[in-house]
């Protein structure tokens, strides 16, 4: 019931929003909300876990084989848990940045929110696929409606772009459900199929490029950059920190389990594909003059590692997703809200328009540095904890270019420091300029969630059992699933 | 057959009224009186409560899918009167012919969906054809119109004396108009003449339907037609039209389907490929509703394709879907002062409740998840990959990602960018009220379609 709950908590207060005219009413009702779903969240992490509550199954379209089945296990939980905290956390943030009709502004925020609850939670393909349209269709407004003067053309590349891909994972997910014995998209049916190599091999990449185009993966990566710096920084917020997920989420539950032999297979090209992305993205990320851009970036990057970490196929790589996932949402939502700072303050993100602003506001630059660090995966930062175990995983997988992965994938690791200081030290240090002059430190609520950010940061640095206990039985369940499949195919 | 009897007497009242009613809101109020009289009847027969019964001699059959499709067809009639009926008044003085001729495409629909035998489809077929040449001609002093009437009367006889030859031809081959008689013929050995006459009857629906390479006439048709009518005859009829080809397909060459499938195959994929890349270069929004239909054609032709349960199922859906959601953008477009997407520019500003029901009715024509329009797509995909071809499926998703491009340009206009969309008329609170429930109708189809396609069986 609570994983209903999880999904609805959102989808309601979401809707409810639309008829909320004042625009503190507004703001405070969708903090509100989001703190709702913040303690179902935790609720059902800790002492609501009875199984009756942690899954929901109702008759829905019962001609068409599918019904309403959602279920929180480990892999859902860190989503779902990410996306609650991240929600607050948004929306305290910027709770000073100026919307023309708030409503519809924060409406779409929460209705994105249920949709990304749902793709986390369904087990049902069909459902799954109304999710994955439902997170993106708000997001698009939010884009177009609030975004910067390019917003409307690369907007619309973002939606055509998505909206391409995962129709063409509409067909697979029909294919399939006809290969299904009992006629079904309940995803124990998808995972019973035993699908021939040659099959699994063109399904996996027609399903494949949905989720590569999400998250993305190089050479599907184009939309990126533009939507990233043309979407207000709230809407940016979502989409980068938890939006991208998707795609890897629907890549561990609904590509490896049911394609373990494509996998296998073409794991070798798709982790070219990555590490190519990586390389590519970090070199460009060097060059950025443009804050936004330069995170955009470095979030493709990141993202990489993690793709290649999920195709190299054992258990260490899998539990540094796990983490990173959790992690990397944490750490990309308090970049951008530097970003955001920043640019509501002196109205530009360029670099080299910015300087020496450590001498006027000496608290964001402390919280900002840990960030900071901790996207480059500093040992002590909870980036370092997933990107350690991903580097291990990779370097120990069944790949015979493992070692070249390897070491490409840690050059990376160089780049992002090169970029991620570079950054710090043009903002921060050097003398102050015309637009830096009268610069005034963060305010409370902002200095307060950036603070809570570094918290998490070191706390998970530190210690990350609870987070690796989350996600490991999920990883055992799966590993053990697919490697059977692959003592199969050999 | 009540109903059928009941809109071809409501045609002859409405042509006759005018000398009684000279008030054209008491027209107008008699036309949705009779309307509703032929919906409820509808009804009443789809419940097996028939007011009289008339032996057709098995010419025409009311089964239940004929049954629903003509319920569904003048519900979306009752919707394009109060949307539109107001508007028709700016095209012309005979106000109340206007109601008649209309009637009249209705019986013609009722009996194009129900027949058993082929002369009943060609009755039926040419008794809408012809009020539409009449309504596409009704603004007579606009050039446009006379030269849509004249082209689409042209191209419409040929059509069917091509059916007619068609029909003539399966005759000599089988010795009977009847439909649902199973060919005697040995396996393998389909007569010459039995493939000729189904080719010819095959392109003459295609024609009807305006599915590619038939489609020449429908652009200028639906463009240079009075824009309350252009409305009508690419929802309703087109939808009839599909309905009559499905019946036809499956009754009278259900037997020979290796005949016929492959043509059947390109012509749909032709039809997707043409009518959606042009569409993207529109820059009127009349004339992109005018592709988009050939596009939507393309989905339905899909049915065709696939020929089972689920494409029967879909097609009833697909019609709804598509006949309430081009109707209600037609409505608000009869009321638009520029019909180009800047016309629209700012919409969204002026009048927030009508913009967000025309997003409803745009991402159910583009097939967005939870509106009729993405569950009646989705119904074709299935009927097409159960029927084996996944590659004709890929190949109408991605044209279907086509598709989104020019129909959220519509959105974009209502809602990003900033202009003055200005409308002819002040918009009444009963339009406004429509438009909300052909809005909530297609959401709640999209998330319950039982609501609909039950009806096919219970």
């Amino acid at each position: 019931m609570i994983v209903l709950l999880l999904f609805l908590v959102p989808l309601i207060g979401g809707l409810l929003s639309f008829f909320l005219k004042n625009d503190k009413t507004v703001r405070v009702w969708s903090l509100l909300v989001s703190l709702v779903a913040l303690f179902l969240s935790i609720a059902s992490n800790t002492f609501i876990k009875s199984a009756d509550q942690l899954n929901f199954s109702a008759p829905w379209m019962g001609n068409l084989g599918s019904s309403f089945s959602l279920s929180l296990d480990g892999l859902s939980q860190i989503l779902t848990l990410l996306t609650a905290i991240a929600y607050p956390i948004i929306l305290i943030a910027t709770w000073r940045t100026e919307y023309k009709k708030p409503n519809n502004f924060f409406a779409l925020m929460l209705l994105t929110q249920a949709g990304l609850m749902g793709v986390f939670l369904a087990t049902d393909a069909l459902l799954f696929y109304f999710f994955w349209e439902l997170a993106l269709i708000p997001v698009y407004f939010l884009c177009s409606g609030w975004g910067h003067e390019r917003r409307i053309p690369v907007t619309f590349k973002f939606f055509i772009y998505t909206f391409t891909a995962s129709v063409v994972m509409l067909v697979t997910i029909l294919y399939l459900y006809f290969q299904t014995a009992d006629h079904s998209f309940a995803i124990k049916s998808f995972y019973a199929l035993k699908l021939s190599p040659g099959t699994q091999s063109w399904l996996f990449w027609l399903m494949f490029v949905a989720f590569a185009v999400k998250m993305p993966v190089f050479p599907f990566h184009t939309w990126q950059p533009d939507t990233y710096e043309q979407s207000p920084t709230a809407a940016t917020m979502v989409l980068s920190g938890i939006m991208v997920k998707m795609g890897l989420y629907g890549l561990i539950r609904w590509v490896w389990p049911i394609f373990p032999s494509a996998v296998h297979a073409w794991g070798d090209v798709t982790m070219s594909m990555a590490v190519i992305g990586i390389i590519y993205a970090s070199i460009i990320a060097i060059q950025q003059d443009d804050l936004k851009r330069l995170i955009a970036y470095s979030s493709i990057a990141h993202m990489g590692l993690m793709v290649m970490a999920v195709f190299s196929e054992n258990t260490t790589a899998m539990n540094g997703v796990m983490m990173q996932m959790f992690n990397h949402g944490i750490n990309i939502i308090g970049l951008w809200i530097v970003v955001e700072l920043i640019e509501r303050q002196f109205g530009t993100r360029k670099l080299s328009e910015l300087g020496g602003i450590a001498q006027k506001a000496p608290g964001l630059t402390a919280l900002l540095v840990v960030v900071a660090l901790a996207n480059v995966a500093l040992p002590l930062t909870n980036g370092f904890v997933g990107e350690f175990l991903m580097f291990n995983g990779i370097w120990n997988s069944l790949s015979d270019y493992r070692i070249i992965f390897t070491v490409f994938a840690i050059i990376a690791i160089i780049l992002s420091a090169v970029y991620t200081l570079n950054m710090i030290q043009k903002i921060f240090y050097g003398n102050t300029n015309a637009v830096t002059a009268n610069a005034h430190d963060a305010f409370g609520n902002e200095k307060l969630i950036l603070a809570f950010l570094v918290i998490v940061i070191v706390v998970l640095g530190v210690y990350p059992q609870p987070l690796l206990n989350l996600g490991s039985s999920f990883v055992d369940g799966l590993l053990k699933d697919v490697n059977v499949a692959n003592l199969i195919v050999k | 057959m009540n109903a059928l009897i009941l809109s071809t007497v409501s045609g002859v009242i409405m042509m006759f009224s005018s000398f009684l009613l000279k008030n054209k809101a008491s027209v107008r109020t008699l036309a949705h009186v009779l309307l509703l009289a032929v919906i409820v009847v509808n009804f009443l027969e789809l419940k097996n409560v028939s007011l009289f019964h008339i032996d057709t001699k098995d010419m025409l059959v009311f089964d239940r899918f004929a049954l629903l499709f003509s319920l569904i067809a003048n519900v979306s009639t009752l919707a394009f009167f109060l949307l539109s009926s107001t508007d028709m008044e700016r095209v012309g003085v005979n106000y109340s012919d206007y109601f008649a001729l209309i009637f009249f495409v209705l019986s013609g629909v009722i009996i194009a969906v129900s027949f058993k035998s082929l002369l009943m489809l060609f009755l039926g077929i040419e008794i809408l054809s012809i009020p539409l040449y009449i309504l596409t001609g009704s603004d007579k002093r606009n050039l446009k119109s006379n030269e849509a009437s004249l082209k689409y009367f042209l191209m419409g006889s040929f059509s069917t004396g091509l059916m007619l030859m068609g029909i003539a031809l399966v005759y000599g081959a089988t010795g009977t108009f009847q439909t649902g008689v199973p060919h005697l013929f040995a396996a393998g050995k389909v007569p010459v003449l039995m493939i000729a006459g189904m080719m010819l009857l095959l392109f003459a629906i295609s024609f009807k339907v305006s599915a590619a390479p038939f489609h020449f006439w429908t652009p200028d048709v639906y463009d240079g037609a009075p824009t309350v009518f252009t409305s009508f005859m690419a929802t309703v009829v087109k939808a009839a039209g599909f309905i009559a080809f499905m019946r036809l397909f499956n009754d009278a060459f259900g037997d020979i389907q290796p005949q016929w499938k492959l043509l059947v195959g390109i012509i749909a994929a032709v039809t997707l490929f043409i009518g959606n890349l042009t569409a993207v270069f529109q820059q009127s929004v009349k004339r992109m509703l005018a592709y988009s239909s050939i596009s939507q054609a393309g989905f339905m032709m899909l049915a065709i394709y696939s020929l089972n349960s689920d494409a029967r199922e879909g097609l009833i859906l697909y019609g709804a879907a598509y006949c309430i959601a081009t109707i209600g953008i037609f409505g608000m477009l009869a009321k638009m002062n520029d019909y180009t997407f800047e016309g629209f520019n700012g919409f969204a500003k002026q009048q927030p409740v009508i913009a967000a029901t025309m997003v409803v009715f745009l991402l159910s024509l583009a097939g967005i998840p939870l509106t009729a329009g993405f569950l009646s797509k989705f119904y074709m995909l299935r009927a097409t990959i159960n029927a084996g071809n996944l590659w004709l499926a890929l190949f109408a998703v991605l044209m279907a990602a086509v598709s989104v491009y020019y129909y959220f340009r519509l959105i974009q206009a209502m809602y990003f960018k900033d202009g003055n969309a200005g409308v002819v008329v002040t918009l009444t609170p009963g339009f406004k009220y429509t438009m909300i429930a052909l809005a909530a109708i297609t959401v709640i189809l999209g998330i319950f379609p039982n609501l609909l396609i039950s009806w096919l069986y219970f």
